[in-house]
């Protein structure tokens, strides 16, 4: 059945304001950068943060309804979160921790450590279950945290960049292990992460969080193709630009303009990417119909690549090879001539 | 031209430091070092096996211990609050509550005959309804130590409270526990290092209490006397009685210090 939720909440200066719905079976990723509300959201929903106004909705149940006063506590909501840093329980052991969630719903000691070490098992840290948190790895104890979080059987599972305080190889151990376990879990799962990878990796439907609003939402693949914002187009790794089109051309909002072809009138987002702008030593004469002239601002090499920051009526990113870079003799405040063909423009409403 | 070469790498103390030091270092020990050397030790045992003294000891470790008990069940709830919550006039509260760290004993005293005194503000209710009275009996002793003491043990549990990571308190609450279930299963365990150890100070600062004892709880031997107001009777008549007694609570108080030295910092 799923989580909906409609809420508001306010937190010092931000003030989130959601509409979502999930459901059962899926994994949503909510990526957005630092500052966006992603904890927000998840407190929120996790009974953490109270709403302002609004409503959730867990597979039928009511828990939280702020206008007609309706509150479940975290205690009594069929959650399991899984947090940034584990906060796994310093004084108790791993198989103590994962057993912690299965005691307070009244299950006994003895029958609560054995489906605890059953869980420990299953993640391969069955030889660790006496060992206590400090004595643990990163990945570790990151791993006990998932462990202590399904072992109560939560309708909802929140996972709160569950990777970010991980070194590398810890990162993709846990990765490994978070998906296996994703994809045997039959609830509803909400992961927070501002990793593109992770997101990408984990979830089937990705959502854009940006300052409080909830400004894009589609799989991997339809938000990479058009993206809504300059943090879904960082994501995708292509340039976008806003403007107004008519017929075949867009007036670029802060000035300039391009030509695409098969562009709709009215609001639109213009899609280039990184690949498709060429780059010149003098003007060009050719068939590419947006030619400007610009001003190189920066240049990272990436390997065999090299993406070049270019300002001019407005800015672009082009991804040329570090030999064509070398040879053009590119360099900072170096002026440079940026062609795009009209086909390479993507234009779709905004 | 000097040889800056013979100047010692590592940097030593500067005389003038040295000195002072050195005397403040000797403000401390020749007290305690006369305490040790003019000790009658020949006859200390025998002394200390006089029933007086023996009711003076266990008198004291009663009441101390009595008013570190009561320390614990009024200071603890009192200091969750102070640590966890904001609410208006806190400051006033916290002020008080550490008040009597610097009051002068005695004064505590005066105010606690003023409070529980037959005639006081609660004292007389307390007469009145319970027949409970306070003044110069072994109650009023316990509570003269509990005023003084309790303010270490809420000092330590308050620091220790707000030292506990929420975090912890919220992921518990996340898997089911109850309010009282996070406290008593996640918060206690982790402020135990300050409990334990601000009932050890609660309770020295109790056992060596002299000035709001004798001024609340008189000096009724086998009733109030406790050590430090025994100390104090016993150097009129009978020095030797008094040097052995205060050798037993400067024993207590080192064994504390020494017993606390790694948590104090740890705790606080």
């Amino acid at each position: 059945m799923g989580l909906t939720a409609a809420l508001r909440v306010e937190l010092g200066r931000l003030e989130l304001r959601v509409d979502l719905a999930v459901g059962a079976g899926e994994v949503v990723a909510v990526l957005g950068p630092n500052g966006a509300g992603k904890t927000t959201l998840l407190r929120a929903l996790a009974g953490l943060a109270p709403l302002a106004e609004g409503r959730v909705e867990l597979d039928g149940v009511l828990l939280e309804d702020a206008t007609a006063g309706v509150f479940v506590p975290p205690e009594r909501r069929p959650i399991g979160v899984m947090f940034q840093g584990d906060l796994l329980f310093p004084h108790l052991s791993a198989l103590e921790n994962v057993a912690f969630g299965l005691r307070c719903h009244g299950v006994t000691r003895g029958e609560a450590h054995r489906r605890a070490h059953e869980w420990l098992d299953r993640f391969g840290l069955a030889s660790r279950a006496r060992a206590l948190p400090r004595e643990l790895s990163g990945g570790q104890s990151q791993r006990v945290a998932l462990a202590r979080a399904l072992a109560v059987a939560p309708q909802l599972l929140l996972l709160d960049e569950p990777l970010s305080a991980l070194d590398l190889t810890s990162r993709a151990e846990v990765r490994r292990d978070l998906r296996r376990h994703l994809e045997s879990f039959a609830g509803v799962r909400l992961l927070v992460t501002h990793d593109p990878l992770e997101a990408m990796a984990l979830a089937g439907r990705i959502v854009i969080l940006e300052d409080g609003k909830l400004v894009q939402s589609g799989t991997p693949a339809e938000v990479c193709a058009r993206p809504r914002s300059a943090y879904a187009a960082d994501l995708a790794g292509v340039n976008l630009l806003r403007g107004r089109a008519r017929g075949d051309r867009i007036e670029i909002d802060g000035g300039g303009a391009l030509v695409a072809s098969g562009a709709p009138d009215g609001d639109v987002f213009a899609v280039i990417h990184p690949r498709a702008v060429a780059l010149h030593r003098s003007a060009p004469e050719g068939t590419p119909r947006n030619v400007w002239r610009g001003c190189v601002e920066a240049i990272d090499h990436e390997g065999h690549r090299a993406r070049v920051r270019v300002e001019g009526p407005f800015p672009i990113v082009a991804e040329i090879t570090a030999a064509a870079a070398a040879e053009l003799a590119l360099d900072r405040g170096g002026e440079v001539w940026v062609s795009v063909k009209a086909s390479e423009v993507n234009a779709y409403p905004a | 031209m000097r040889d800056l070469s013979r100047s010692s790498r590592r940097e030593r103390v500067p005389l003038p430091a040295a000195l002072l030091a050195a005397f403040g270092a000797a403000f401390f020990v020749l007290p305690l070092a006369g305490l040790i050397w003019r000790a009658p030790w020949a006859g200390a045992w025998d002394e200390l096996r006089s029933p007086g003294v023996r009711t003076a000891l266990r008198l004291s470790l009663v009441c101390s211990l009595s008013a570190t008990l009561l320390s614990i069940v009024l200071g603890l709830p009192l200091a969750w609050v102070q640590a966890r919550w904001e609410f208006r006039g806190q400051a006033l509260l916290r002020g008080l509550t550490t008040l009597p760290v610097v009051l002068p004993p005695v004064v505590g005293g005066v105010a606690l005959l003023l409070a529980f005194g037959r005639r006081g503000i609660a004292g007389q209710w307390l007469d009145r309804f319970f027949g409970l009275r306070l003044p110069f009996t072994t109650a009023g002793a316990v509570v003269a130590e509990t005023f003084v003491a309790m303010p270490f043990l809420i000092l330590t549990l308050e620091a220790g409270f707000r030292s506990v990571d929420r975090g912890l308190e919220e992921a518990a609450r996340t898997l089911g526990a109850d309010r009282w279930t996070v406290f008593r299963r996640v918060t206690l365990p982790l402020v135990r290092p300050s409990l334990e150890a601000g009932a050890v100070l609660c309770w020295a600062r109790a056992l060596g209490e002299f000035g709001a004892t004798i001024t609340f709880a008189g000096n009724f031997p086998g009733r109030t006397e406790t050590l430090p107001l025994a100390v104090y009777l016993a150097l009129e008549s009978r020095p030797e009685a008094g040097i052995v007694l205060s050798l037993v609570l400067l024993a207590v108080s080192l064994a504390v210090l020494i017993g606390l030295r790694r948590r104090w910092v740890a705790a606080l």
